[in-house]
């Protein structure tokens, strides 16, 4: 369970990024974070992420109090998320394959598993044949389905993801969309910010909209 | 534990990999470490080499042969020996007869014939004198004059005190080549440490990455540390291999030296224990060098 309560984040130059956000996600449940860009949602995922602290408020997820995480623990609990980029952040002097074994790699799963669980993952988003390639020589859409990939490896219970169709073409979006909603299916946690509006139709879930850091609308729980 | 074993053998494969991408680079980082560490390698080969070239003739090293006036009586030379048994500053005295050294020198071919030309014996007596081990190479100067003011005295002959003199500079130069192993050392953890700053600045991307997905800093620390320790091994290596090299181009003059002055002596190389304490002591400062800038600059890269 993803539960916020009255979070904020100020920066040292004295802008607030989110001003006492407050909801709470279900294990297994979707939902999407809307919004005008620089309304927050970045920031929201980056304190999930713990790539950032809060300043305000509490943030628990799945018991643990991020404010107050201890910082050599952060590695572990990064393990149990998934986090997709707009920019993918894939490495381009290694092969698709080893982008996605990167998260089993730093867990020690055992060699001759990693194979298996590397392209069961990249099965699933469809890349199966191209797992010796670069990633450099793929369209932009087969190198956010690679990030996909690495971010649903390791099996994580939550994943978040950052505007991951912000650079894709409208059909492209949709398949993409269809990952998460199995993800979904499946039982992961699912929070996707994104402010394509079509994808939130189609999707037909939870909305959450930020305007200026601000929480202004939650359509809550959708089945 | 298997994790931990899995981790290892994954971060050496990384730092093997990372070493073999920029050849050229590695190659010259292990070249000046294998350079730098070659130098106090080398000098000890050479000072391990003088000092056992030298240490064989130790035993004859500033003894003195006091060679009494001619008409001394035996009686006159013994006295004189018992006198100089009691000195301190002696180990062993040693009376030579007249007709003793006759006899040895009879013994030596083409002496015999000569000697038979000769009706008396125009030997003198002969006392040789070990100095104590302790007395430093300055005071022998002094004790050849006490010796010489001897009145039954005619002439003192001070036995290959250069030795003495040359072992005095060769410890000398043995801990001047410590320092400069130590500042030498220095060196290498220095250029081992920039090498892998600059290895961490290029990774920044895999870096930040490794940690969104949950590798801790020990994980991402460790190739770095392998690297570093690899290239010391390696430059250790080359700097045995330099050694072995200078050795085998210096084995012509050496082997026509050795000729010359009839000896047994042949050039060797690193001992055993010090060909470990290089080897290994270059993986040592590869891995601190490492160690040293890693853990600083690690923890400076985060994710955004």
């Amino acid at each position: 369970m993803l539960q916020l309560t009255h979070v904020g984040k100020r920066y040292p130059s004295g802008y607030e990024a989110l001003k006492a956000v407050s909801f709470t996600l279900d294990d297994g449940e979707m939902a999407f974070l809307t919004g005008h860009s620089g309304a927050g949602k970045s920031t929201l995922l980056r304190l999930l992420a713990l790539i950032e602290r809060p300043t305000r408020g509490q943030l628990i997820v799945g018991g643990r109090n991020l404010e107050r995480f201890p910082a050599r623990r952060i590695p572990h609990y990064r393990r149990e998320l998934g986090v997709v980029f707009q920019d993918n952040r894939l490495l381009f002097d290694r092969t698709v394959f080893d982008n996605v074994a990167l998260p089993l790699q730093v867990t020690g799963t055992p060699l001759a598993e990693i194979p298996k669980r590397v392209r069961a993952a990249l099965d699933k988003v469809g890349l199966l044949e191209k797992e010796r390639l670069s990633p450099i020589v793929l369209s932009g859409g087969e190198q956010q389905r690679v990030g996909i990939a690495r971010a649903i490896v390791h099996r994580p219970s939550i994943l978040l993801a950052d505007e991951p169709t912000g650079n894709l073409d409208p059909d492209l979006s949709l398949e993409i969309l269809e990952l998460f909603l199995d993800f979904h299916a499946h039982g992961t946690t699912v929070l996707i910010a994104t402010h394509d509006m079509n994808l939130i139709k189609v999707a037909k879930q939870r909305v959450l909209q930020l305007d200026h850091g601000e929480l202004m609308l939650d359509t809550g729980r959708r089945e | 534990m298997i994790v931990w074993a899995r981790h290892h053998r994954q971060a050496l494969a990384a730092a093997v990999a990372s070493l073999l991408r920029a050849p050229l680079a590695s190659l010259m980082t292990i070249g000046v470490i294998g350079i730098t560490l070659a130098l106090p390698a080398g000098l000890h080969v050479v000072l391990d080499n003088l000092s056992r070239l030298t240490g064989g003739w130790t035993q004859e090293a500033g003894e003195i042969s006091v060679f009494l006036k001619s008409g001394t009586s035996t009686a006159t030379a013994e006295k004189l020996m018992e006198r100089l048994r009691r000195d301190p500053e002696m180990t062993r005295v040693q009376h030579v007869t007249p007709e003793q050294a006759l006899r040895e020198f009879r013994s030596r071919p083409g002496f015999g014939e000569s000697l038979k030309a000769l009706d008396t014996n125009p030997l003198p007596h002969l006392l040789v004198v070990r100095p104590a081990p302790s007395l430093p190479a300055e005071r022998l100067e002094q004790l050849r004059q006490r010796l010489a003011k001897e009145t039954a005295v005619d002439q003192v002959v001070l036995d290959l005190a250069w030795v003495r003199r040359l072992q005095n500079w060769l410890e000398l130069a043995g801990r001047f080549a410590a320092m400069l192993a130590a500042l030498l050392a220095l060196g290498v953890v220095l250029i081992i440490s920039n090498t892998i700053r600059l290895a961490v600045a290029n990774r920044r991307d895999e870096i930040a990455v490794t940690k969104l997905v949950g590798g801790t800093n020990a994980y991402i620390r460790r190739p770095f540390l392998y690297g570093g320790a690899l290239q010391g091994l390696l430059g250790g290596l080359l700097a045995w291999l330099l050694t072995l090299a200078a050795l085998w181009a210096l084995s012509g003059p050496i082997g026509e030296l050795t000729r010359l002055y009839q000896s047994e002596f042949s050039a060797q190389g690193l001992p055993v224990r010090e060909w470990l304490l290089l080897v290994g002591g270059g993986t040592l400062l590869g891995w601190l060098g490492a160690f040293l800038v890693s853990s600083r600059h690690l923890s400076a890269i985060e994710p955004t």
